[in-house]
């Protein structure tokens, strides 16, 4: 629609080419494009762990002893807030996913539905992680 | 040898080949391989009685008619998984590494620590 009101018109908006680190700080996302960045850092973060999450897998499948010691290693805080953050990895690179799906099969690409999709994905996302987190430090 | 055949030579067809169109569509399949995977795993693993290690590895090693049918179908998910991070990852590169010696350097560490990922996923179900 703005394409289309003389330049004159137009409010002046800031340009960004070739955007630095600290200009990256100061630039706010639209929510998408929040949920799009997430996506990114959330599957890099899953890919360097994947070793360490099927050294977990292995330890919890192989035999009754290492069972025990899957248990052992999960019962440590350090390691159930490096699980939370892996569970809130996966939650929103599953919801997001999703979207992206839908979106590449054409539904909810206008600008109004692309937004409350986006904030759909963080609102099923992020409240699954807190029950996962709460579960997982034994609140329930 | 008519004009029309552009697979060689200065005037080659460098473009259109599919490749690209062919990894954005394998990244989709895969993305949906697991997405079932996933919500598969979740119901065996919310209707089962009690988290114990017989349960937990029972899903895994569930047989159909003798066949390890959960085995591969969590071998299948995994290499799908694996060849969807590589994609991932891949473009993650082609976004923000521009030299092409550590562009490369990179893809090629990317392409060993999966398939290195991929041995050991398939050592531990073996194993099972």
């Amino acid at each position: 629609m703005s394409d289309f009101t003389p330049s004159s018109q137009r409010k002046v908006r800031p340009q960004f080419t070739n955007l630095n680190v600290l200009q990256i700080a100061r630039y706010s996302l639209p929510l998408p494009g929040k949920v799009s960045i997430f996506h990114r850092l959330s599957g890099a973060g899953m890919f360097l762990l994947l070793p360490w999450i099927l050294y977990l897998f292995e330890q919890s499948v192989t035999t009754e002893v290492t069972f025990e010691v899957f248990k052992a290693i999960v019962s440590s805080v350090c390691v159930k807030i490096i699980l939370l953050g892996l569970i809130w990895a996966y939650l929103h690179h599953f919801c997001a996913g999703i979207r992206f799906l839908l979106l590449d099969l054409h539904i909810g690409i206008d600008k109004a539905s692309a937004r409350q999709s986006a904030a759909a994905v963080f609102a099923v996302s992020v409240p699954l992680a807190v029950l996962c987190g709460l579960k997982l430090f034994g609140v329930f | 040898m008519s004009s029309s055949n552009k697979d060689f030579g200065a005037k080659r067809l460098t473009v259109g080949a599919h490749y690209g169109l062919m990894d954005w569509l394998a990244q989709r399949v895969t993305a949906v391989i697991m997405a079932v995977y996933t919500l598969v795993l979740l119901v065996m693993f919310f209707t089962s009685a009690e988290f114990s290690y017989d349960t937990w590895a029972g899903v895994f090693t569930a047989s159909w008619g003798g066949f390890p049918i959960m085995k591969l179908l969590t071998f299948l998910t995994l290499l799908s998984l694996f060849y969807h991070a590589w994609i991932g990852i891949r473009d993650i590169w082609m976004d923000y590494v521009k030299p092409t010696a550590i562009r490369l350097t990179l893809h090629v560490l990317t392409i060993l620590w999966l398939l290195g990922c991929s041995a050991y996923a398939a050592l531990i179900l073996w194993r099972l």
